[in-house]
């Protein structure tokens, strides 16, 4: 479904992607794992065409991303940003039926909003929140309005980017089970950032680890926990010892 | 030696400049081109009409009373010393209209507006908020510039139309209370003398000044640079760059409208 080769791309002298490679198969769920600042949620922001990569060929669907007509490849697409991105001038409701208030997806207000208030509920919050503004609500909340937004007009391909930081245990393990529920009830593509352990294991059909620019290590999440890549196993272990250096 | 390198310094600014001043020109003509093309966002664009136009009356208002009461003091103590006083009345009313309104109008709705346009888009760049309409199949130009500049393009005339009469009533105050002024002749006198054209212009200059300070707030806060700091100068530039703009389109309308 997503084909990245050889992806490179630089911000003025910081090399982030140094010909990234990576295939996600339609239905399936990855998970990118990698140290903080090497440029997963640059990845992503890459396959949508909202940075420009310097080189290398990204493919959904078999077509070429960047030769693509926008609109049509980006209504595929539902996006979790991690900083949640919420339009602070609209309300919460607004926010998360937003693609069914206008465009190619219009219907009518009363409708959009029964989609909303029940996209509201699934991510754990209730119909008070729907009139409320982003900046009433707390980091948690915010993060799940945006993923109540991304998954709002049932998209095909969803990016997650850290669904479940700021979340407290028992809310992050219901956004995983709903994560992985979009998955195999909706048949959609999925691939979420995370650096919880719990969320690899609750939502990877495969891993990929992500490391100075290339894909290090990509396989199922039984493969993951028997790799010998030392990499691999100080990142999931957390281990202060190892190959990647935790004080620079 | 340094020479060179001062000429390499002064080159490098003046290509800059050159280079920035082609982006917020390409901006501007695409800002049009999406205007002239559906989809339309009206809710958008009434939120902006209010935003740029209602809530701008006052600052404006304010402006044009004081300015036309100033300005008949002035002409008062001008005129006197050629035994013209009489001219009071016309001079006050085409100096408002033509040039005063307009211009301190623009700079003020420049203040207003470029400045909070700016600061709204650039923190709306810095949190990915312009990011997110992307990926919401959002064009960001049409949902967030079109409706801003259409809006301060058709509402700066009518703000300056309203700045002028507000204006020739300051005079009108000031002539009748202070300067001794018979208040029935003042309004002939500045009804007589006034021209079409002179209101005329001036709403036309109003209609550039709006479309200049829409385009600088909008430019300047979408291409913000990261951070409060980004916004900060995204916030600056467009201020300073739509009060420049518009004190140099006046000149040029000028130019164009009255000399013979
Ligand atoms: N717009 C930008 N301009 C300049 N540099 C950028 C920009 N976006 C990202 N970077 C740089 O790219 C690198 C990767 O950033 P990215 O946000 O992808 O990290 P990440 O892997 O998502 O980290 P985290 O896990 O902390 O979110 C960082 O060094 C960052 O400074
Ligand atoms: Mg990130």
């Amino acid at each position: 479904m997503i084909e990245l080769l050889g992806v490179h791309k630089a911000f003025g002298t910081n090399r982030v992607l140094r010909g990234v490679d990576l295939r996600v198969t339609r239905g399936t769920s990855m998970v990118i794992i990698g140290g903080s600042g090497t440029g997963k949620s640059v990845l992503l922001k890459c396959i949508l065409g909202l940075e420009r990569p310097e080189a290398g060929l990204i493919r959904v669907a078999g077509e070429d991303a960047r030769r693509a007509a926008r609109e049509a490849f980006l209504a595929r697409f539902g996006m979790l940003f991690q900083g949640g991105a919420l339009f602070d001038s609209l309300p919460v409701w607004q926010n998360v039926a937003f693609r069914l208030l206008r465009g190619a997806m219009k219907r009518p207000r009363d409708a959009a909003r029964a989609v909303a208030i029940e996209k509201l509920r699934r991510v754990g919050l209730g119909p008070e929140v729907a009139e409320l503004y982003p900046a009433e609500l707390s980091g948690g909340m915010q993060k799940r309005v945006g993923l109540a937004r991304a998954i709002a007009a049932e998209p095909e391909i969803i990016f997650f980017d850290e669904p479940t930081t700021g979340l407290d245990p028992i809310m992050a393990g219901v956004i995983n089970e709903l994560i992985r529920e979009i998955v195999v009830e909706m048949g959609a593509t999925a691939m979420t950032i995370t650096h919880d352990m719990r969320t690899v294991r609750a939502v990877a059909d495969t891993v990929a680890m992500l490391h100075e620019g290339t894909i290090r290590w990509a396989g199922s999440v039984a493969e993951m926990d028997a790799t010998p890549d030392p990499y691999v196993h100080q990142f999931i272990h957390g281990l202060g010892q190892g190959p990647i250096a935790a004080v620079r | 030696m340094n020479l060179t390198r001062q000429l390499a310094r002064l080159g490098r600014g003046v290509l800059g400049a050159v280079a920035a001043t082609g982006r917020v020109a390409l901006f501007a003509a695409d800002t049009v081109s999406h205007a002239l093309r559906p989809p339309f966002y009206g809710r958008e664009f009434l939120l902006a009409v209010l935003q740029i136009g209602w809530l701008s009356l006052p600052v404006v208002g304010l402006t044009a009373l004081f300015t036309g009461a100033a300005l008949a003091l002035q002409i008062y103590a001008g005129g006197a010393r050629f035994n013209a006083e009489s001219v009071v009345p016309s001079i006050v009313a085409i100096g408002m209209t033509r040039e005063l309104g307009p211009v301190l109008g623009g700079l003020m709705v420049a203040a207003r507006v470029a400045s909070s346009i700016a600061a709204e888009l650039g923190t709306m760049k810095v949190t990915e908020q312009i990011d997110a309409l992307v990926t919401l199949s959002t064009n960001p130009l049409k949902y967030l510039a079109v409706p801003r500049v259409a809006a301060a393009t058709l509402t700066v005339p009518v703000l300056v139309a309203v700045g002028d009469s507000i204006g020739i009533m300051g005079g009108w105050l000031v002539g009748v209370n202070r300067l001794g002024f018979n208040s029935a002749t003042y309004l002939r006198n500045t009804a007589e003398f006034l021209e079409a054209w002179d209101v005329g212009s001036g709403l036309i200059k109003g209609a550039v000044f709006g479309f200049i300070v829409a385009v600088m707030g909008c430019y300047h806060g979408m291409h913000s640079g990261r951070g409060a700091m980004g916004v900060g100068a995204a916030t600056k530039s467009a201020v300073v760059g739509a009060s420049v703009l518009i004190l140099a389109a006046n000149y040029l309308l000028t130019e164009v409208f009255f000399s013979a």
